[in-house]
């Protein structure tokens, strides 16, 4: 009984300072983007805000357009992440239950493309987006996130499942095997596409090196390369910092935390069972 | 009508599969191979005004490399956070699965959310919030170290203390996905199986080492696989933070690649690196699978 008591106390210590040490970075972040110009460079450090000013996120949407890396962001975001679910579901559907010659040669050559890493394709990739014109273009930053490895992965993991009768059923009724995926295959789906979306989503959101590297105009920027940039230009400015990070990541934790079920649920289906 | 019914399906199976397998054939794979012929010629800087002013060097860039100290120090870099970041990570992820996944544990989704969060933020941004948490002067870091009498440290702008403090920060970020599938895998060991080693007389420890970790065994091979190859790809924490500095001691493998390829525009010499990073990740994996065949 007493050794119960210990290992709770014990048990609720360890999850205390865990969750504190998880939010902290996170809490000081948030307070110090409200904290006075210098407020946030003193010693002690302060983790709140003696008077609190919004006067960080007006200098981010009126001088340094920061509006502007919001739409961008949000476009990018946004149509890789409806595309993709699209063709993403669409190429896991077919693998999983489609017959067609060459199908598991087709998706063992896909396998073979897990372990490379995508920077090596980066190089030539960025050559071959400047010779189609793409480079600083919106579709510069979404074309190499319409198609994921992984996300057919996910897909077919998912589509196995569904009885084969369900589809033959809608067949002897004389639907065309578009119809049949657009009403039949993707209601079924539902939740294991809204993982896929989220985690395109997030990706999307927070990738940094390809934009990086395709984009050169600064109006074109996504938010963390333009995050990024201005760190460069305003170490000092602390708070300012602060401020552009918490919207970089605000809605990234807005989605996840509204979606969290499915996103997890997800990352869970691709690893134990993948 | 089967036959008609088998070739309908055949043709549309391919139409389902067309916009992914273009995409990826041109965007990823073709890339890849196109890195490979790169990485034998002198494409610079000339060569991004007219593609005719390449050359065909053989395997000069890769002799040149393994000339290079920086391309060394670059390697050894990312050895360095891969082979203690990733392990490190791997441990702390399974500590927080236990913890979470523990009997007395309370409100246990709240906090599985909470210990998930760092990893679905913004790299770029929370490595700038950490730089600020680093700093030598105001950082909570040295505050806290303060409480325990030790003296305030440089990390970041110590050659020695600079990839400890990023691998610190990557554990951080990075733990929260493995801990999920950590959770799923003990979730998915039988409770039978604890049942008869508490009849053996097992003691909490020997029911971890004898039941928990070998019943964890295809789990920390996916966890071990996807963290190793995600730390060799090492790149937007240095940017960021240190940019490869001081003194070199965070350029990581990808780092260099970047600023070979994007800021000097030498992209012979930086598909190269890209090569030298493919071996390693595949090499790497390899031995992984061999391992854990081994030890099963």
């Amino acid at each position: 009984m007493k050794s119960q008591t210990a290992t709770r106390v014990l048990l609720y210590c360890a999850l205390a300072i865990g969750s504190l040490l998880a939010l902290l970075p996170m809490i000081w972040m948030v307070s110090a983007s409200f904290m006075q110009p210098g407020a946030a460079n003193t010693y002690p450090p302060r983790l709140l805000p003696e008077n609190p000013t919004l006067e960080h996120y007006r200098t981010l949407f009126t001088r340094l357009d920061l509006g502007q890396y919001l739409v961008n962001s949000t476009i990018v975001a946004g149509i890789a992440t409806v595309l993709s679910t699209l063709i993403n579901s669409m190429a896991g559907y077919a693998f999983a239950k489609l017959r067609f010659r060459y199908r598991d040669r087709v998706f063992r050559l896909l396998t073979l493309g897990l372990v490379i890493p995508v920077q090596v394709a980066m190089l030539p990739l960025f050559l071959l987006m400047r010779e189609l014109g793409l480079v600083n273009t919106y579709w510069g930053v979404i074309i190499p996130a319409l198609a994921s490895i992984f996300g057919i992965f996910l897909m077919r993991q998912y589509a196995i499942s569904i009885p084969d009768d369900l589809l033959d059923a809608a067949r002897i009724d004389g639907a065309g095997e578009f119809r049949i995926y657009w009403s039949v295959v993707l209601p079924v789906m539902r939740p294991m596409l809204a993982t896929l979306a989220i985690w395109t989503f997030l990706a999307t959101w927070n990738d940094f090196m390809w934009p990086l590297i395709v984009l050169s105009d600064d109006t074109m920027f996504t938010l963390p390369v333009a995050l990024a940039n201005l760190a460069g230009e305003r170490v000092q400015d602390t708070e300012l910092m602060m401020a552009g990070s918490v919207l970089t990541i605000l809605p990234v934790l807005i989605v996840f935390m509204v979606l969290q079920r499915y996103y997890v649920e997800g990352i869970t289906v691709g690893s134990v069972k993948g | 009508m089967s036959r008609l019914n088998r070739w309908e399906n055949n043709r549309s199976a391919w139409l389902f599969l067309a916009p992914a397998l273009v995409l990826i054939g041109i965007f990823f794979f073709l890339p890849v191979f196109a890195s490979l012929l790169l990485s034998l010629t002198d494409f610079d800087i000339y060569a991004i005004a007219d593609s005719a002013n390449a050359r065909f060097i053989g395997l000069r860039n890769y002799t040149g490399l393994l000339d290079n100290d920086v391309f060394w120090v670059a390697v050894k870099n990312t050895f360095y956070f891969a082979l203690i970041g990733g392990p490190l990570t791997v441990a702390v992820s399974l500590g927080a699965a236990l913890l979470v996944n523990a009997r007395l544990t309370p409100l246990k989704s709240l906090f599985r959310t909470i210990f998930f969060v760092p990893f679905v933020t913004t790299l770029v941004a929370v490595a700038i919030v950490w730089r600020y948490l680093y700093h030598p002067q105001y950082g909570f870091f040295n505050y806290m170290l303060s409480w325990f009498g030790i003296d305030p440290l440089q990390w970041l702008g110590d050659p020695q203390l600079a990839m400890p403090a990023i691998i610190l920060m990557a554990v951080w970020k990075n733990f929260g996905y493995n801990m999920l599938i950590f959770i799923a895998g003990l979730q998915n060991i039988p409770a039978e199986l604890y049942e008869a080693a508490h009849l053996d007389g097992a003691g909490p420890f020997r029911r971890f080492r004898h039941v928990t970790l070998p019943m964890l065994g295809p789990t920390f091979l996916f966890v071990g696989v996807i963290t190793m190859i995600g730390y060799f790809q090492l790149f937007a924490e240095p940017y960021v933070m240190t940019a490869g500095g001081p003194l070199r001691a965070t350029t990581s493998m990808v780092l260099l690649m970047y600023e070979e390829g994007f800021r000097w525009w030498r992209m012979g010499i930086a598909a190269s690196v890209a090569v030298f990073l493919f071996v390693i990740i595949l090499a790497w994996t390899l031995l992984q699978f061999r391992l854990q065949k081994e030890s099963a």
